[in-house]
């Protein structure tokens, strides 16, 4: 990934520019002097290359150099399906690239799919639970556990005193309408099969959309 | 066709999509077409970035495609355009139609069949001559009660009558010709407002550059979708597209740009009301589904691919199922939920605010903005008991009982809303694994590289541990109601700590195994209607087709030599095919069209089909085959081995399409269901099978109200994306787009006294919003019927919440459906501008400075 290719490692000049500090004044204008890149530029040497290369620039590395798991990945908003590489340090994500090999995006990525990264470290971004209780003005911070018992106890009572198992004329139905789910398109296809296996095919709800329909 | 093979193209017209803004990546194929010599056209109300690369920019009206692509049909028929060898073997072009039917032109914008006290038609005179054709598409099976099954086996007697000397005054072709007889360039300049020059230079270049040597394709996205006519709009580019014979061929097709990353995974396994997974139609009581045999006998058509239905659907069941789905409970199909009707998003709204719905999940959607008439949405959460809410970072819908609109504005408060609301975090890409399936069948899978942060959880830990709670809550019942919840099989091995359900025990489950070993099925054939095979959606079987093997994972392109359909890369759905339909890339006898434009061609030696991509045709089946009609031939024994496409009851290409479109068989210019503009071309105004939930709150403007004289549009942004918070989240897009606008063109903002940055009110009958104003050329007035019309147009995907804030622009629309699929209208609607701010919200700028 480096973009120089084998030969970026070393100065070329190398040694120049060290060795300076605790020197006279004098030597360390004249290091200075060599390390900066404007004269050399003047000189005609490559601006793309050689000349734009200092003691600080040396230094640079690139941060996906410090990852320590890369993964494949899908840009994750539009449906064209651009091939994202995720670089990741103690867990966390450091770099997202486009994957050069995609046939779809062959390394690019629009300023969205760019900005991915931005995405999951956002500073707006919530991790605990918040739960807001009937008629409070505020949020608060709940356990996963609890929230999860809580809701799973609310779906079985909306199911259970909404459900219809026929129609008045006795044609069987099994169906409720007192619960609703929205919302898929932005999700894996195992999740959407979990979704319409447990929400239609176990608890008999109809009102299952994404958005596929708007 | 594969996103790539619009490369192939010779000539692509974008229209109701603005590729290169909100699908730059597809739009890098639009541009090495163009590199290598195709023309590009770009048809659209609003000068744009695609506009700007297009070689040919047509302006329209919005809600007028019809119009245009209904001229380019009559242009291609009256000129001859058309590719005959095509479209006379692969279409119903020579088909001959009921003696009953009537045509719109006949009766002023209505087709036969119209019963005006229901708003709906019935369909026995759009037929085929002495047959009952059933519809392919499940979801249009699905919609009404008038369009229950029929007796199918019609089909099976013979083949549909035909008239190939196309002089039969019933034939596809004479009917076709007749509707569109009055759809003239210059008919298509007074309704859409496109000067005829540039309308006819565009069907030219299309035809010019379609035929045996070279093929064209169009692009759309919502553009096309979000009108309530916007399946009669696709269907236009279809027929279009048959005559032209730019279809299941290389650089050929449609292709449809959709919006969310798996919006098609969530199609083909839908989170939707009408579908069971891959197409199967969710049962409706008012249809003969009382039993698995009566659902089978009434949804499955006789003839063609879908003949192989029940075998999909036990598959189905037997997977959901498992042990609990016997034969002598018809697999358990007593325990699917019945529809009485639709309940898709909007009736769902109108269902939560008449407190109907005690509970509502949000998995990831954000109908405050994205849906129409958002204060209707917000009454209806606040009638809720309780809400679920997941995402990664707070939405308007979660904050509705703190910052909505009607708090904003003090007709309620927080005090006054019971609903319990839950925000669950949700662990975002790399952060957890599966698959998602991209607007062209691509399925591909992604990893998991780090870790949620916090509580953050997939959704797939959500609804797998709920189902695992729930089914412990139901363990002890003995009411037969829960009888699918205590059947419904659920033991997917978990990983870690958090214990994370395994994404590709879901998956195998998708694909299918044989019930008694538990081996995967490689390809659906091998499904079986006997309760032998499990499968929870039959088109994604070989997938994972050995265990351990997952297709989706594959990452291997081809080279620069081709030949470019990269099979090594992920898996497409059906059978890792990437172009639909490609045996119609050969002639009738099995040869390409042309040297330059082959795909798929029949191997005579080796006795099969073969190519450069996976042949969508029964392998070894002859080009000369024909169905011996002695034997009531049924499946695909009733195709001949010229019938490309296997999923209609004939083979055929429907331009004409006897079943399954609520809003008639041919596409037919109405307005939009607000215009400030009469029909030009049928007293009959709007479509008249529309949906429309006039109520207080979401009242319609009548045609040419002189309160609301402005066509008004909507769009997206390159950098903020649809709902809007994961984008206007993002610091560096929030940054680049950080406010909402609309645009203006000069002439109107000269006429309203409107200052470019200055601030504006927009309104409607719904409601009323302000916004800066963006005075550009970019909006052009239009010249419709001898007068001006203004067209104005702002992004939708702004909110309260995040970096990026702004108006919501759905505040301004009406609750609407497309006839066939429910959808929402945000293209062509109307409203009314002036310079200056709403009151209360002036007052708060000023206290605040």
């Amino acid at each position: 990934m480096a973009r120089d290719g084998g030969n970026g490692r070393g100065h070329p000049r190398g040694g120049r520019g060290r060795g300076v500090v605790g020197k006279g004044l004098g030597a360390r204008v004249a290091g200075f002097l060599q390390d900066w890149s404007l004269p050399r530029q003047l000189a005609g040497e490559d601006v793309q290359s050689t000349a734009a290369r200092s003691s600080t620039s040396e230094r640079l590395r690139p941060r996906l150099e410090q990852a320590d798991r890369v993964g494949t990945s899908i840009c994750p908003f539009c449906a064209v399906g651009c091939g994202q590489l995720i670089y990741a340090k103690n867990g966390r994500p450091i770099h997202v690239e486009g994957d050069p090999r995609s046939p779809v995006n062959a390394g690019t990525l629009c300023p969205k799919g760019a900005g991915t990264l931005g995405m999951l470290l956002s500073p707006e971004r919530i991790t605990q639970v918040l739960y807001r209780a009937p008629r409070s003005r505020s949020w608060e911070v709940r356990t996963l556990d609890w929230a999860m018992e809580r809701i799973a106890q609310l779906t079985k009572q909306a199911r259970d005193e909404t459900f219809a198992e026929k129609l008045p004329d006795g044609r069987i139905v099994n169906h409720t309408f007192g619960i609703g789910s929205l919302g898929g398109a932005t999700m894996d296809n195992e999740e959407n099969y979990l979704i319409k296996k447990l929400f239609g095919g176990g608890l008999g709800m109809l009102n299952i959309e994404n958005q596929a329909r708007i | 066709m594969a996103l790539w093979d619009l490369a192939n193209a010779d000539c692509i017209i974008e229209m109701g999509s603005n590729i290169a803004e909100n699908h730059p990546i597809a739009f890098r194929f639009v541009t090495e077409a163009q590199r290598r010599g195709a023309t590009i056209i770009h048809v659209d109300p609003r000068y744009t970035r695609t506009s700007a690369l297009a070689d040919i920019y047509a302006p329209i009206r919005s809600g007028t495609d019809i119009a245009f692509l209904g001229g380019m049909i009559r242009h291609i028929l009256e000129n001859d355009l058309w590719f005959r060898d095509f479209a006379l073997a692969y279409t119903n072009i020579a088909h001959i139609i009921e003696d009953g039917y009537e045509d719109p032109e006949t009766q002023d914008g209505l087709f036969s069949g119209f019963d005006a006290d229901i708003r709906a038609y019935k369909q026995d005179t759009w037929q085929y001559k002495g047959k009952t054709v059933p519809s392919s598409i499940a979801e249009h099976r699905e919609q009404t009660k008038e369009q229950a099954g029929g007796d199918y086996e019609s089909m099976t007697e013979g083949p549909p009558p035909q008239d190939l000397t196309l002089q039969h005054p019933n034939c596809v072709y004479q009917i076709m010709r007749r509707h569109y007889a009055r759809y003239t360039p210059e008919m298509v300049e007074r309704v859409t407002g496109c000067p005829k020059e540039t309308f006819l230079k565009v069907v030219e270049t299309l035809a010019k550059n379609s035929g045996r040597e070279r093929t064209g394709a169009f692009t759309y996205a919502v553009g096309w979708t979000h009108h309530s006519t916007g399946v009669q709009i696709i269907r236009a580019c279809t027929i279009v597209q048959a005559l032209l014979g730019n279809v299941g061929r290389p650089g050929g097709g449609i292709m449809a740009l959709r919006g969310h990353v798996s919006i098609q995974g969530s199609t083909d396994i839908p989170t939707l009301y009408n579908m069971l997974p891959t197409y199967l139609p969710q049962p409706n009581v008012f249809h003969d589904h009382a039993t698995l045999a009566g659902y089978l006998k009434s949804e499955t058509p006789t003839t063609g691919w879908w003949a192989n239905m029940p075998k999909y659907a036990v598959s189905l069941l037997k997977a959901w199922y498992g042990e609990a789905a016997t034969k002598a409970n018809d697999w358990g199909y007593q325990f699917v939920p019945k529809l009485t009707g639709d309940c898709s998003q909007e009736p769902m709204t109108m269902a939560m605010m008449d407190g109907v719905m005690r509970g509502q999940f949000m998995l990831g959607q954000n109908p405050l903005v994205g849906a129409v008439n958002a204060d209707f949405v917000e009454r209806g959460l606040a009638k809720l008991d309780w809400l679920v809410v997941r995402d990664f970072a707070m939405t308007e819908t979660a904050n509705f009982w703190q910052k909505g609109r009607l708090i904003e504005r003090g007709a309620a408060a927080p005090e006054e809303i019971d609903t319990e609301v839950f925000f669950l975090p949700a662990a975002m890409p790399g952060e957890k694994e599966g698959t998602v399936t991209n607007t062209s069948r691509l399925v591909q899978w992604h990893d998991k590289v780090c870790e949620a942060p916090g509580d953050s959880r997939s959704d797939l830990w959500f609804v797998y541990h709920l189902g695992r709670r729930l089914k412990e809550l139901y363990a002890d019942s003995k009411e037969l109601r829960d009888g699918a919840i205590q059947a419904l099989t659920w033991d997917y091995p978990t990983k870690g700590a958090i214990a994370e359900p395994d994404a590709e025990a879901v998956l195998a489950e998708i694909n299918g195994y044989t019930v008694s070993d538990g081996e995967p099925v490689a390809t659906y054939k091998d499904l079986k209607d006997d309760g032998s095979t499990a499968c929870g959606g039959w088109m994604y079987c070989g997938i994972m087709p050995k265990k351990g093997h997952n297709v989706a994972r594959s990452r291997k392109p081809d080279g620069p030599d081709g030949p470019g359909s990269h099979l090594g890369w992920a898996f497409a759905w059906p059978s890792n095919r990437r172009t639909l339909y490609n045996r119609a890339s050969a002639d009738r006898a099995g040869r390409p069209w042309s040297e330059r434009k082959k795909m798929i061609w029949w191997d005579e030696e080796e006795g099969k089909w073969t190519g450069l991509d996976v042949p969508d045709f029964v392998e070894t089946k002859r080009p000369d085959y024909r169905p011996d009609w002695s034997k009531r031939p049924h499946g695909m024994d009733a195709l001949g081995g010229d019938d490309p496409f296997i999923m209609e009851a004939d083979g055929k290409s429907q331009l004409f399409v006897p079943t399954g479109l609520r809003d008639g068989p041919l596409p037919t210019h109405y307005e939009p269901i607000e215009s400030p503009v009469r029909n030009p071309l049928y007293g009959q105004q709007i479509n008249p099978t529309a949906k429309l939930w006039t109520r207080p709150g979401n009242e319609l403007h009548q045609p040419e109200d002189p309160r609301f004289p402005y066509v008004f549009t909507t769009f997206r942004l390159t950098e903020i994306h649809c709902g809007g918070v994961p984008t206007r989240v993002m610091p560096h897009t929030a940054e680049l787009q950080p406010e909402a606008f609309v645009e203006v063109s000069p002439e109107l903002a000269a006429e309203l006294g409107i200052r470019h940055l200055g601030w504006t009110v927009l309104s409607s009958l719904r409601g009323e919003i302000e916004v800066r104003a963006m005075v550009t050329e970019r909006v052009r007035p239009f010249s419709i019927d001898g007068r001006i019309v203004h067209q104005i147009g702002m992004p939708w995907v702004y909110g309260r919440e995040g970096y990026a804030r702004g108006a919501v622009a759905n505040v301004l629309l009406a609750i609407t459906g497309d006839a066939n699929t429910s959808i929402h209208t945000t293209k062509a609607l109307t409203v009314n501008l002036r310079a200056g701010r709403l009151t209360q919200l002036k007052r708060e700028a000023r206290r605040a400075r």
